[in-house]
């Protein structure tokens, strides 16, 4: 426990000091917001539409995020300061993954607010937080595998989203499905608790095949 | 069992089959002649995916055993699935252009599934092309192997969640709406489906493992620089 409280420290601190992912996704966000505002040529969106773009626009501040998470490590020797040390390797995962979940949180303070003023008819919703959660936490588990598993390849960058989209279409599904009648201006709802279902099943299932497969990828 | 005998079995097994299909199934009643198709596309698309999982399960081994022989059937089989999802996507399209008009149908939840599923293990190749050190690409390939493998079945429960039940459900718990001379029929063309699979899975691998045998014969032999392999198929050695 304190050898994961100390990796999680030391990646929010790098984090922290150079503001290398969390700010770049968050203006990526708020940007894509005011490209779809011309795309779509619509000065508010409701309903699928904006359940749409909004699923869409964090999946791909996700990615850059992705991108980012490792680089550092494989740059500048983290891997094998981990390997070094007398510790599960498997921690360096999860304090990884909580790390990433904490960057998508952060995300989404910023981008739920933007969106809202920007381009959201009604008022937002609390229980979009609960669908987000769930959301953000998959994308945490698949970020983290896929980011480590892309950050050797030559073409890291390409692979990276490349392996993770389609990974990630069934929380893209169930999340865009869920948030449907909870951003609708008419007849509004709460969310189908199907699709809360299956993106627990997803967290569920992925957080422990990532946990399974992780460590053959650190071990050179 | 030799390479000869099986090959001749599923030649056996696909003309029986396609024998039955045409000749003794009758013709659906709603989609008459073109339903045929459906003997050829369900079954190619059940060998793939099952070919998919395979490669996964085959990763599992290699993972654990760490052998050489292990990452190259994961990778025969997955290569062999992706060249048959190709045959299924294509079929799947005709089959749609057929009964419902159009070339593609997003609400038809199998084949959407199917297009994910595909685009998915797609990047099987390119990953393993980006790795350069052999020992670390097969380990590499396992760990995405696995993942994919895994998520086979939550894609296709999330995308049937997701639309409406348009297909034709034929292969239901109770046995669907087939009649029994086209359950006959269906179930020789998977028999005859899974034999191919696997009559094309030795040929490969035994293709994979003479190539790697004359390529260190050679070595020893001429004793030359030889040329990049051009393949990032796995090279099994011993």
């Amino acid at each position: 426990m304190t050898v994961l409280g100390a990796l999680l420290r030391k990646e929010l601190r790098i984090e922290l000091r150079t503001l290398e992912a969390v700010p770049g996704m968050s203006l990526f966000a708020v940007t894509t917001f005011v490209v779809f505002h011309f795309a779509l040529d619509r000065p508010t969106v409701q309903g699928d539409l904006a359940s749409g773009v909004l699923v869409v626009t964090l999946l791909f501040a996700a990615m850059l995020g992705v991108n980012r998470l490792w680089v550092a490590d494989e740059e500048q020797g983290g891997f094998d300061a981990v390997l070094l040390a007398p510790i599960d390797r498997t921690s360096l995962f999860v304090a990884k993954a909580i790390a990433m979940f904490v960057y998508l949180a952060v995300l989404e303070i910023v981008a739920i607010p933007a969106f809202a003023f920007l381009l959201l008819e009604p008022p937002i919703r609390a229980e979009v937080l609960l669908v987000l959660l769930l959301t953000d936490f998959g994308m945490a588990v698949i970020g983290t595998l896929i980011g480590a598993l892309a950050v050797k390849t030559r073409a890291r960058d390409l692979i990276g989203p490349l392996l993770a989209l389609p990974l990630l279409v069934p929380v893209v599904i169930a999340a865009a499905q869920a948030l449907q009648p909870l951003l609708a201006t008419r007849d509004h709802g709460p969310a189908e608790p199907k699709w809360l279902l299956i993106l627990g099943l997803y967290d569920l299932v992925f957080a422990l095949v990532a946990y399974a497969v992780f460590d053959p990828l650190l071990e050179d | 069992l030799s390479l000869r005998t099986l090959s001749i079995a599923t030649v056996a097994a696909l003309t029986g089959g396609f024998a039955l299909v045409f000749f003794y199934a009758p013709n659906d009643a709603d989609q008459g002649f073109i339903q045929k198709i459906f003997y050829v596309h369900v079954p190619m698309a059940m060998v793939a995916l099952g070919g998919f999982v395979l490669g996964g399960i085959f990763a599992i081994q290699h993972l654990r055993t760490r052998r050489p022989e292990w990452d190259l059937r994961s990778y025969v089989a997955i290569h062999l699935s992706l060249i048959l999802a190709i045959a299924v996507l294509i079929t799947g399209s005709i089959w749609a252009r057929a009964s419902w008009g159009h070339w593609w149908v997003w609400d038809e939840p199998t084949l959407v599934s199917f297009l994910v599923v595909f685009l998915l293990f797609a990047c099987y190749q390119p990953l393993r092309f980006s790795i350069e050190d052999p020992e670390r690409q097969a380990r590499y390939a396992s760990v995405f192997a696995v993942t994919a493998a895994a998520f086979v079945p939550i894609n296709f429960l999330a995308v049937r969640m997701a639309q409406g039940y348009v297909h034709p459900r034929v292969l239901t718990a109770t046995g669907g709406n087939m009649t029994g001379q086209m359950r006959v029929a269906f179930y020789a063309a998977l028999f005859a489906m899974v034999l191919l699979f696997v009559t094309l899975f030795s040929l490969e691998m035994a293709a994979k493992r003479d190539a790697a045998r004359l390529r260190r014969a050679r070595r020893e032999l001429e004793d030359v620089e030889l040329a990049p392999r051009r393949t990032f198929a796995p090279e099994v050695t011993g």
